[in-house]
């Protein structure tokens, strides 16, 4: 019974996948030229890079959501009874190999997020980039058990963890004033782009490291 | 073409091993391998944005996430069946 | 036929094959597995399709990085509530799946 059931679903799901693939080998080519729209109003963006100007300007309501939608996840993992106990703050007896290797990664991986960071206003790079290589280094600092994991973020931290957010809404609201969302003034776009992917990537960068760093925590009570 | 085709063949392979592997901590590497073969995917596409994303996010942490859950689950096992 | 659009293909191969590895594997790490492996295909279409003209094209490709970390968000959520289970209910899969014991489970 199982398996005949198995078959079904493998069968229904092959033929499915037969459908998905004539549709995209029949569908017609798009009547809008996205690229070249783009490229004509690219000097307007404030950046060079496209990828970025479409993240933070054209499209900039995409990533205010999506620092939103993390910011929420981190909350909805935080929010998820734990058990904290007491030995959580137990020594570690990680490898000395490791914490040295720790040791000196760790800047080396700050100076690269800050710069994937600058280099995203004119070639592949950016604020996510740059977020996830804080977070490796985060990551990595509690593999050598040079940074315990997360129990309850203090206040500190969690002002970092909404800065990013924080400061995108504020952008947001203050053009407002002009009466679009998010459409920057020519002259400014590139200074207030900086400014939010800066505060974009530090916040990222906290709350994609933590995510790692709350998880590991419920493993001290296990 | 070549590379593409072979990259291709290696993503659905990797991709079909991930789903069928019997043991789970195989599983999770194979879906690490899977990551860094969309990171190829994506620099062969032209988008090397979503390249250096997908290889720190999508394999990298991912990893991490998934590791950690799996030794989380073999450490609970062996306390239920000591 | 160019490659653009056989990376397109391979998305659709990989979403259906994450659509059967969700319905047919009873294991809940499994499912968030192969719901990645959905959403990388969903990711290829996207850009694949866009890109079969042969010319770069950055708005899917900045909407698809924005799914890779949404996407992460999502899977770390899903494994702190299925972790989540496991301390309540001491296994790591769905109550109604828990008579359909394979060989595939650890």
């Amino acid at each position: 019974m199982k398996t005949l059931l198995n078959v079904a679903v493998l069968f229904l799901a092959g033929a499915f996948g037969l459908a998905l693939g004539w549709a995209i080998l029949d569908l017609p080519v798009a009547a809008v030229n996205l690229p070249e729209q783009l490229t004509a109003q690219l000097d307007m963006s404030g950046v060079v890079h496209p990828v970025t100007a479409v993240l933070l300007n054209f499209r900039g309501y995409d990533t205010l959501l999506e620092i939103a939608v993390l910011l929420l996840a981190l909350l909805g993992i935080l929010a998820l009874p734990r058990h904290v106990s007491d030995h959580q703050h137990r020594p570690f007896t990680a490898n000395p190999v490791l914490q040295t290797l720790a040791r000196v990664l760790v800047p080396l991986m700050l100076l690269v997020a800050g710069y994937i960071l600058w280099a995203g206003a004119h070639r592949p790079g950016g604020a996510f980039q740059a977020g996830a290589v804080l977070a490796g280094a985060g990551v990595l600092l509690h593999l050598a058990g040079l940074l315990p994991a997360w129990v309850t973020p203090g206040r500190t931290l969690r002002a970092g963890l909404a800065v990013g957010l924080l400061v995108f809404i504020a952008v947001a609201v203050a053009l407002m004033a002009q009466g679009t969302l998010l459409q920057y003034p020519p002259g400014w776009a590139g200074a207030l782009i900086l400014m939010i992917e800066a505060s974009l990537t530090f916040s990222l960068g906290l709350i994609l490291a933590g995510l790692y760093l709350i998880l590991a925590d419920s493993r001290a009570q296990a | 073409m070549i590379f593409d085709l072979l990259l291709v063949a290696a993503l659905l392979w990797s991709a079909v091993r991930v789903l069928t592997t019997p043991d789970l901590f195989r599983a999770v590497v194979l879906f690490i391998v899977f990551g860094l073969l969309m990171a190829l995917a994506w620099a062969r596409l032209d988008a090397p944005d979503i390249a250096l994303a997908e290889a720190a996010i999508g394999a990298g942490l991912t990893g991490a996430l998934l590791l950690d859950a799996v030794a989380h689950l073999h450490k609970k096992r062996q306390e239920q069946s000591p | 036929m160019n490659a653009a659009l056989v990376y397109a293909l391979t998305g659709t191969a990989l979403f259906v094959l994450g659509v059967a590895g969700l319905i047919l594997q009873p294991h809940l790490l499994r499912k968030i597995l192969a719901f990645n492996i959905m959403g990388s295909g969903i990711f290829l279409v996207m850009v694949g399709l866009a890109q079969r003209a042969g010319t770069p094209d950055p708005v899917p490709q900045a909407m698809v990085l924005t799914g890779i970390v949404v996407a992460i968000a999502a899977t770390a959520l899903a494994l702190a509530l299925a972790r989540q289970l496991l301390d309540m209910s001491g296994e790591m899969r769905l109550p109604e799946e828990k008579s359909g014991k394979d060989r595939l489970d650890v």
